[in-house]
């Protein structure tokens, strides 16, 4: 009796405690994983862009951004600049960020180009 | 027989008193570096293992954690580096709280960069022998995991920047490279290659928010890239 209430405490636990915090804000997670290259006005302006050979994207630009689905985003942000024929210095995300937290950076970007 | 030797030391007070003495300096001797570590280092790095960071803590954090020091550092380096530190990240930790908006691009604030303090020789030491112990995450390290061998710095450096993208954010040489992340050109010297090895095949591992995004690297990879780096320690970048 007394284990069986164990397990099902566990069972709602463990499952809360595997998901993690609860996710950060976009402009957060923008913040700490994207400004170091797309800069701190989201202008593609970042400190690390001296060196590279292909330059971040200007989030700001309306007319670049608009050109681009949510889906196609989604999977730069996830799987990173290879898996749409974009540049290798933009890193895949998917260890780092949860879907929900992508999904808020996608929307973010939306805020960034005003588009 | 044990009665003599009890004899013989009463007899001498002298060689009591050097005994004692002994015995207290090298106890004292032995907590200086923890003493030193719990007293000054505590103000910018963690020396207990702690919950993973949440984002804000990424962003307070001043020093890198040192709770798994022990699998992770080099002692000669820690030796070397703690009486003569040198900036590792050119933009500070944490990057974030250390740019400002440029002409071209974002800089580096370097009036808002801290110093490392300088430690006088016997403390480096005492420190660096007190850092041996904390071993946290040591399940994530397999000794041996780096198999000893070589690469061409050219080849090296195709990895590490053409195909892997890792020179966004990573100095291969001063004054060329990202800046956010640490300076990679004297990884080698100041990092285990088997700590090397396993924070490369999965940085979440060790840290789930840290800016190191995970490249899914292949086993060959890594121990390429372990290779290129201890290349690029051999170099004379003066």
């Amino acid at each position: 009796m007394k284990s069986s209430f164990l397990i099902m405490i566990c069972s709602i636990l463990l499952p809360l405690a595997a998901a993690g915090a609860s996710p950060s804000s976009a402009k957060d997670n923008y913040k700490t994983f994207c400004v170091q290259c797309h800069g701190m006005e989201g202008n593609g302006k970042g400190i690390n862009v001296v060196d590279m050979s292909t330059q971040p994207r200007d989030h700001t630009d309306a007319k670049e951004m608009s050109s681009r689905t949510d889906k196609e985003l989604t999977k730069v942000i996830t799987e990173g600049g290879q898996s749409i024929n974009k540049s290798v210095l933009m890193p895949p995300w998917k260890a780092t960020l949860s879907d929900e937290e992508i999904k808020g950076l996608v929307n973010y970007l939306h805020q960034l180009c005003k588009c | 027989m044990a009665a003599n030797n009890t004899n013989k030391i009463s007899h001498c007070p002298w060689a009591l008193l050097i005994i004692v003495i002994s015995l207290f300096t090298t106890v004292e001797a032995d907590d200086s570096g923890r003493k030193i570590l719990e007293n000054e280092c505590v103000s910018c790095h963690a020396i207990s293992p702690k919950a993973p960071l949440t984002l804000k803590e990424i962003q307070e954090r001043k020093g890198p954690d040192l709770s798994s020091a022990g699998i992770k550092y080099k002692q000669g380096w820690l030796i070397d580096w703690l009486q003569n530190p040198t900036r590792i990240r050119p933009a500070g930790m944490f990057y974030g709280n250390h740019i400002k908006p440029g002409k071209k691009n974002d800089e580096i604030d370097t009036t808002s960069l801290v110093k490392h303090p300088h430690l006088s020789s016997e403390d480096a030491t005492s420190v660096a022998a007190e850092l041996n112990t904390p071993k946290h995450n040591q399940a994530l390290v397999k000794a041996g995991d780096y198999q000893p061998g070589s690469i061409s710095i050219t080849l090296g450096e195709m990895i590490f920047d053409k195909f892997k993208g890792c020179l966004a954010c990573h100095q291969i040489e001063p004054g060329y490279g990202g800046v956010s992340g640490p300076e990679v050109y004297t990884a080698a010297n100041r990092l285990q290659e088997d700590y090397l090895i396993s924070f490369m095949r999965n940085p979440q591992a060790w840290e789930p928010k840290t800016f190191m995004p995970n490249k899914n690297l292949k086993e060959k990879d890594l121990q390429k890239l372990v290779h290129y780096l201890r290349a690029l320690s051999q170099e004379d970048f003066q």
